[in-house]
Formats: C-alpha cells, structure tokens, sequence
C-alpha cells in the first residue's frame, strides 16, 4: 500500500459543492456574514492563519460552560465525572479523525507547544524513569535535520536543543518552485541523525512535502520524523498509520475549532520512552518530598487543568468536518486552488510563488507584486474587504531563500467559494493602478 | 485608496537622501518582526545636546510604501535642524501616528508627514510609519547625542 495517502491521487472521487450546498456551509459559519471596511461583503483568504468556526463548535463550547464546567480527571462529583467523560471522549473522536487510538493523542494548547513539547523530549533525555529515552538524547556530533520551508515553530525549538545539547541542525534546502531540494538527502540523513522535523503541507506555498521518501530515509538510520501538520489535517483526508512518521503536531484553529487547543499525535511506543515537558498536576503517579513518578501518556504530557471547552470545541469541529467529508473538502479547496493558479497564470505583474501546478501543492497561495511591497498589495485588498496574510508568515528563511522580504498569501478553508477567489483577483488589479505600475 | 496619497507614492519611490554614506556619529539596524521590514540608519550630528545639529540621515531601507515613505519624510524634515527641534518633530509624528485619526497632524511641525496621517485609522501599519523614526530616536542615544528616555 502506498504511503502517501494524502494526496489526491489516492482519493477516490468525489461529488463537488453544488452552490446549494456551499451556501448551507456558508450559513453555519455566521462571521462570514460580516461586512467590513464601508459595509462591504468579507472575503476572507485568511484561513491558514485562523479559520473561523461552525456554530456547532460555539454551541459545544458554550454548552461545556452551561452543563459540565469541573476540572476533568479531579474530583469524584457528578459534574466533574461527566466532565471527564466528555474530555476524553473528545481525545477519542479527535485521535480517530487522524486515525490514530485515544491513547495516543495527546492536548496541547497550539501546535507551537507540540512541537516544544517534542523538542524538550529530546533535551530532557536520557531520563532516568524511562531508559528507552536514550533514543531521544542528543549529545554533540548528533544532528537534527529541518527544512527550509520551516514554520518558526518547528525551526526555532530545535534551535534551541541543538543549542542547549551541542547537537547540530542541518537543513533540507528549498529548491526550485519552493519544492524541498532532496538532491543531497543522503549526505543530510547519516547515521548522525537522530530527529528529522519537517512540514507536511508549507504554510507559505503550499509545498506538500515528501513525506514517505524523507522519512523512509530518516527511519533507515534509526532517526525519528516529526511531522508539523496544521496546514494539512484540515484540508486532507489524513491516517497517521500510513504516514509513515512517528510524531506530529496540529492546531485546532486552523481546523474550525477554538484557538487555544492543539494536538499531538505520537506512535505508542515512542510516547511511552518520552520524558514530559511540562510537570505538575495530573501527569503525576506518586509525588515524594524528593521525587516523583509520572503518569503513562497521553496524561504525562498534560500537567495542569485542560482547556477542556476547546477541548470538546475541538471535537465538535472534527465531527463537522467528518460530516461534511473530508475528501470532499480537499476537492473542493483544490478545484479553488486551480481557480486562484489560472488566475495568476492570466497576470504577468504578479507572481505565483512555489509550485505552479496542482501537482504536490495545497490550498496556500503566496504570490508577489514586483516594485510593491506586500503590505502594501495587502492593504488595498483589505480596503476592497479582501482578508488576506502579509509579511513573512513566521518563516522567515523561507523568504530569504526566495529572495523576497515579504508576500502575501491567500489561503482557503472549507467556507471559500469561487466567486471570493473572483473577488480577489478583482481587487488584486486595482494594484497595478495605485502604485502606478506596468500591467501586461 | 485614500490612505496612499501621492506625496506617499512619490517618497516611496524617490526617497529622499536615500543610501549609506560615511561620516556618521552612530549607525543603527531596526526591523519591524512582524512583516520583516528593516532598516539601517546612520545620524550624523555636528555639536552635543539638544542644540547639536542633525548634519546627515542616510539609510537603507527595505519595507512597504509606508515604512520607506516615512524614512524619506524623516530624512526631508530633520536634516539641517537641532536634536532639539527633530525630537519635537519626532512627537508630533508619533502623536499623530497613534490618534486614531484624531489629529491630522501639523503641516508647520512635520511637513510632508502629515500626508501620512492616514496610516492612523490602519493600527497594524503604525509601526511600519515609525520604524525610520524609532532608528532615528535610538541612533541620538547610541551616540551619547541624547540620553536613554529622553522624550520622544
């Protein structure tokens, strides 16, 4: 069976959105209704940075508020039991929605603190509770490798051990239409490595990265692969047993859900031989004066009260998402993602950075206007009521290696429809005209 | 769009005294860590204090219109005047920076800066309307030519 069940390739086909069908989607989702900037209609291409929620999700949140508000997994009263209840069985149709056992999945507040969480793993090994936690310790001659197209969350953490533990940190360079350049893969993954972290879908590009190849190669020297998800477990069909890695961090408001909730998804096993990060309440078995125990995972990685309202958020987000398909969903946002490719295709003022085509790319578009600056594309967008990301998008090598300060970036959700993407390029050729530039 | 007045487009892309050049009493680097932009700067001043005189800016700036207008603007009206008179109108670009859109600014004080008194309604690009300004602050104090906390 193939390993690289994520892309559309492997996706059987599926019924599109009818616009009926995008409107009733649409409904549910009331912010999109707003109006902004002098009551004009919100189009909002900004959902990479944050999606915006079902009132299922709210309802959920609010009814955690209204019926069983007690700190999970403390207290033997009705409402903390019920509250547990509903804790965990959120955890279960969470770790479910990515294929994975309840036990496995782990509550983070964002992803940035899954990947901490990861990387600390590594600087607090070995650890004399768990002596399989040698395989995470890094001492100095071993490296760590990242990618170029890094998010500062999956780049800056492993800085920081390799700096704290003398290891070093290598990278996958970005080679040409923003693809990660495996030219040198062999002489990068060595017996040297221990950990390789990468992203699965780029949060700039787009770039869906190689993930089976990379990691079969990390897997042949005994490294392990941490795979940053945000930018695909909302937009793809997604089965961590196939995948091929053994970690890998999402965010739940990037998928509809609350801000404030994460996941972490680990392989049994290699969550079993991993030292906890943070420490305190609940992740404890046995606390002494002098030492204590800790808990097996999922609960020795969350010390302190839960969120547990985005928790259950969280879930009702999962369980939308499943009701509406994901596969569907990805049909839908690359049928939008053509739309947006054909229309920088007809612009040749502007341009289309990272892959060019359908082919090993998701729904994050980042594009430059030459001789204007991003902000500056991103503010008469924004007066035209068109919402999307400017700057560096916290990756920031990845545009020094493009030779760019800044771009900007539309990215889509589930929401988007082909008219927004029409209203984009509408607003986008009022650019040309306000900095006085060439169009051709 | 209002908010890019001519004046605006015109020192974004002919930003005046624009380029490094020798003969300077500090040089600084400021980046905005949000959007990227940056920019060096270096100050020349001939005398100490407040009386001193701000003989040069010179800079290189990379940023969006607003930023490298900005910079522009600060180079037009500080060059050839005292600390004392840049650090006030230095003030008066922050106060109308940071208003709201409450004070349009005053022409006599900031000269071509008051085109940029739009900026104020979009929070977001305060900072890129300051980053030239703020470089320009921090040079007078790496210098010694004022104090850490001075006003402005």
């Amino acid at each position: 069976m193939s390993t690289t069940s994520t892309t559309a390739t492997t996706i059987a086909p599926v019924s599109p959105f009818t616009e009926a069908d995008l409107a009733a989607i649409r409904a549910q989702f009331p912010i999109l209704e707003r109006t902004v900037r002098d009551d004009q209609p919100l189009v909002y291409l900004d959902s990479g940075a944050t999606s915006h929620s079902p009132l299922r999700v709210l309802d959920a949140e609010r009814d955690w508020y209204l019926r069983l508000n007690a700190a999970p997994h403390r207290g033997a009263h009705a409402l903390s039991e019920e509250g547990t209840e509903a804790y965990e069985n959120a955890r279960e149709r969470i770790a479910a929605f990515i294929g994975a056992g309840a036990d496995e999945f782990v509550f983070t507040k964002s992803a940035t603190e899954s990947l901490n969480l990861i990387a600390y793993a590594f600087q607090n090994s070995p650890h004399p509770l768990y002596p399989g936690s040698e395989r995470f310790a890094l001492r100095e001659g071993d490296e760590v490798l990242v990618t170029e197209l890094e998010h500062h969350a999956n780049l800056v953490p492993w800085q920081e051990v390799t700096r704290r533990t003398g290891a070093t940190l290598r990278w996958i360079p970005m080679g040409e239409h923003g693809l990660l350049d495996l030219t040198d893969l062999d002489s990068l993954i060595t017996e040297k490595t221990k950990v390789v972290a990468l992203t699965h879908v780029s949060n700039v590009l787009g770039t869906i990265s190689p993930v089976a190849k990379i990691a079969e190669a990390a897997h042949a020297v005994g490294a392990l692969v941490v795979l940053d998800a945000c930018q695909s477990v909302p937009h793809l069909p997604l089965d961590v047993t196939t995948l091929g890695v053994d970690l890998l961090a999402f965010s739940g408001h990037k998928m509809l859900g609350p801000m404030g909730i994460g996941g972490l998804w680990g392989r049994a096993d290699v969550l079993a031989d991993m030292p906890p990060f943070l420490t305190g309440g609940s992740m404890i078995e046995q606390v002494f004066m002098d030492r204590s125990t800790y808990m097996p995972p999922p609960a020795r990685f969350e010390a302190g009260v839960p969120a547990a309202a985005q928790a259950i958020g969280l879930a009702a987000a999962v369980a939308w998402l499943t009701e509406v398909g994901m596969e569907r969903i990805h049909a839908h946002e690359q049928s939008l993602t053509r739309r947006f490719l054909d229309g920088f295709a007809e612009r040749d003022w502007v341009n289309l950075l990272g892959p060019a085509g359908m082919q090993d790319r998701g729904g994050a578009l980042a594009f430059d206007v030459p001789g204007v600056h991003a902000h500056d594309v991103g503010q008469v967008l924004d007066a035209h009521g068109v919402a999307v990301r400017v700057g560096h998008h916290c990756a920031w090598p990845l545009h020094r290696a493009l030779g760019i300060q800044a771009s900007a970036r539309a990215s889509l959700a589930v929401y988007n429809t082909p008219q927004e993407v029409d209203a984009f390029f509408a607003a986008l050729d009022q650019v040309p005209a306000v900095f006085g530039i060439e169009r051709s | 769009m209002d908010l890019y007045q001519e004046l605006i487009l015109d020192h974004s892309k002919h930003p005046r005294a624009a380029g490094l050049r020798e003969g300077y009493v500090a040089e600084v680097h400021h980046i905005n860590p949000t959007c990227g932009d940056e920019v060096t700067l270096r100050v020349h001043v001939d005398g100490q204090g407040d009386q001193a005189t701000v003989s040069d800016i010179s800079y290189d700036a990379h940023g969006c219109s607003i930023s490298t207008a900005s910079t522009s603007m600060l180079a037009e009206e500080v060059i050839g005047h005292t600390v004392a008179e840049a650090l006030e109108t230095h003030a008066a670009m922050k106060a109308m920076l940071t208003s709201k859109g409450k004070d349009p600014g005053d022409e006599e004080v900031i000269g071509d800066g008051v085109a940029l008194a739009g900026v104020a309604k979009y929070p977001a690009r305060v900072k890129c309307a300051l980053l030239g300004w703020m470089a320009f602050t921090d040079a007078l104090i790496q210098s010694g030519t004022i104090a850490q906390g001075a006003k402005a």
